[in-house]
């Protein structure tokens, strides 16, 4: 019976896990926003890679700047009549979208960079204290709590008062605050599958503790660690953003979304709105487009969570 | 926890560099650190600190303005309780009534968007609501104050901005902005909360016996919700009252979250020390604060204990 049972299933199996895919994407295309925040999340990715060519002006190549086109308004003609600055211009006479695009790309990678950092360190730090118990997991655990009992803006902005102001600093502070969510959710999901017989069956069969933890349980562990990752990037091209506006995160030479809107800040008390208006709403855009993704993400793969 | 603190801070940068001038000699800066205690080693340092703070409730003065840095934070401290208050409750009157809504009509398109708009409330940076706010209403329309407190009433030691008109002006827009991202999460909470609560079999019978639905609502849910709530609001007052950094940097309001911003850009160590020693202590008495209340709200709580 079981052999015929075997026989059954083996051919079976690749199509019910394509059907699991179709069942996902058909869930995920139910939510209309979702939709939305996905299509604007491909918009932004394509505009930050991109944006050398699709940039109407390089706002970094000083050559290029004529002093007498600062603090244009949106929609005004360049000095030589070559362009229209559609968003307007800063008080460097950049062009804002130009100077948009090319905040973007900063946001985006930092933003990408710390969190894929954040969820290889979270995930290992997560499965090792789940796979062994004990000693491992208490520590592990014990800085978890420590960590997640401070705010992370407060965490991130004492550690660049340590490290200084820097791209790569940035994202080394980004992901010290933020590995612990995934080291959490990993260890939750890990702890469930621990138990389970496929696991007992790749014990039994001696494979290396490595193999067993990565190819056996991490599979399983990856739904809600995708939940946390994409919600986790909003937060911390957020938080870039708050860094930078408080004047501790990236440098001037390369300005984020944050960092363009500090910029803008004291223009703005003047009237001249558009220099921190236009990529305080790409910001917006962004983060809110995430979101919305991983909000539903969340909706999808966690129902019991209903928060 | 303080040895942590202590040695982090000891790792970033030199104060000396900050409060002597660029043409200090070598032997001035030399005079600064000696009386400031800074050339003795770490270990000295902190077991002094140690002493002073455990036995004196003295956290050394500020390297800058040569205050007890204690007092600084004390006299600031009206400031933020003000506007943690104020948001809080801003929060709590407006998310409740949203959140039952959305919970009691999870499909209706009144309550998807409430949830979609909590969406925007707790993934908009709080500095941006804040910027986008004095943009509109202080640039623009001219109606609200861009930031300050505006005229100050002394009760004894305290100064508050609450009891006259032109402060309520002030107090507008910052609190406007850490209410919007609070309410987000009250809202959804509620909602949780009251989904979980109305197919219990007390609602059923309470609507069984005929009572208004503003009574079913208003006493018999509310009752039990109320404790997640609780819990939700203690712990966000904590973080507001605590970490009101940003806010109150946009809005130049002179709370402690500016002072610690402040301190640890011009890296004087006695006032950061000394704030996040008062903060641990003051989130751990809010803790139990909200276990009473707990104890208080639901009588299951009382009988286990």
């Amino acid at each position: 019976m079981s052999a015929a049972d075997l026989a059954l299933e083996s051919p079976a199996a690749p199509a019910a896990r394509e059907s699991m895919l179709r069942l996902f994407a058909a869930q995920f295309l139910a939510s209309k926003l979702a939709v939305l925040g996905l299509i604007l999340m491909i918009l932004f990715l394509v505009l930050a890679i991109f944006a050398p060519w699709i940039a109407p002006q390089n706002p970094f190549n000083v050559g290029s700047l004529n002093i007498m086109d600062s603090k244009l308004p949106p929609g005004s003609l360049s000095s030589g009549g070559a362009m229209t600055y559609w968003l307007g211009t800063d008080g460097q006479a950049r062009d804002v979208f130009s100077a948009i695009l090319y905040g973007l790309r900063t946001s985006l990678i930092v933003g990408l960079v710390s969190v894929s950092a954040a969820f290889v360190i979270g995930a290992t730090a997560g499965l090792i204290s789940a796979y062994f118990g004990g000693r491992t997991e208490a520590l592990l655990m014990r800085i978890v709590d420590i960590q997640l009992s401070f705010p992370a803006i407060l965490v991130a902005l004492v550690l660049l008062a340590v490290l200084g102001k820097g791209v790569d600093k940035v994202i080394i502070a980004l992901a010290a605050v933020q590995w612990a969510y995934f080291a959490r959710a990993a260890r939750g999901a890990a702890i469930v599958e621990r138990n389970k017989e496929y696991v007992q069956a790749a014990r039994c069969m001696s494979l290396s503790w490595q193999r067993i933890l990565w190819r056996h349980i991490f599979p399983n562990c990856i739904p809600p660690l995708m939940v946390i990752a994409t919600i986790d990037l909003a937060h911390a091209i957020a938080l870039e953003a708050t860094l930078s506006f408080l004047g501790v995160g990236v440098p001037v030479t390369q300005p984020s979304l944050g960092m363009l809107i500090s910029n803008g800040y004291e223009f703005m008390m003047s009237g001249s709105y558009w220099i921190a208006f236009f990529p305080g709403i790409a910001l917006a855009l962004v983060v809110v487009a995430i979101n919305l993704v991983g909000d539903h993400l969340r909706d999808i793969l966690n129902p019991r969570n209903e928060i | 926890m303080s040895a942590l603190v202590f040695a982090a801070l000891y790792l970033v940068g030199d104060p000396v560099s900050m409060l002597a001038s660029p043409e200090a000699t070598e032997a001035e800066r030399a005079l600064i650190r000696q009386s400031l205690g800074l050339d003795l080693p770490l270990w000295r340092q902190y077991l002094i600190f140690l002493n002073k703070a455990l036995i004196h409730l003295d956290f050394g003065n500020s390297f800058l303005t040569g205050e007890p840095a204690m007092r600084l934070i004390l006299q600031r401290m009206p400031a933020t309780l003000e506007l943690a208050t104020a948001a809080m409750s801003l929060a709590l009157l407006i998310g409740v009534p949203l959140g039952i809504y959305a919970g009691l009509k999870p499909d209706n398109f009144g309550a998807r968007s409430v949830m979609t708009g909590s969406v925007l409330g707790f993934s908009l940076p709080n500095f941006w609501v804040g910027l986008m706010l004095i943009m509109v209403f202080a640039v623009f329309l001219h109606w609200l104050p861009a930031g300050g407190r505006g005229p100050l009433q002394s009760f004894g030691p305290i100064q508050l901005s609450i009891f006259s008109w032109d402060g309520w002006r002030s107090l507008m827009l910052p609190v406007a902005t850490i209410a919007f991202a609070k309410c987000a999460l009250i809202i959804r909470v509620t909602r949780a909360a009251t989904r979980e609560c109305l197919p219990l079999d007390y609602i059923k019978f309470a609507r069984a016996r005929g009572l208004s639905e503003a009574r079913v609502l208003g006493v018999h849910l509310l009752k039990n919700i109320m404790i997640p709530i609780v819990t939700i609001a203690g712990l966000e007052f904590g973080q507001v009252f605590a970490f009101a950094v940003v806010t109150e940097s946009v809005f130049s309001w002179p709370g402690i979250g500016k002072l610690l911003i402040d301190s640890i850009i011009t890296l004087d160590r006695p006032v950061v020390v000394a704030y996040l020693m008062l903060t641990v202590v003051f989130l751990s008495a809010l803790n139990l604060a909200v276990d009473i209340i707990y104890t208080i709200l639901d009588p299951r709580v009382r009988a286990s204990a």
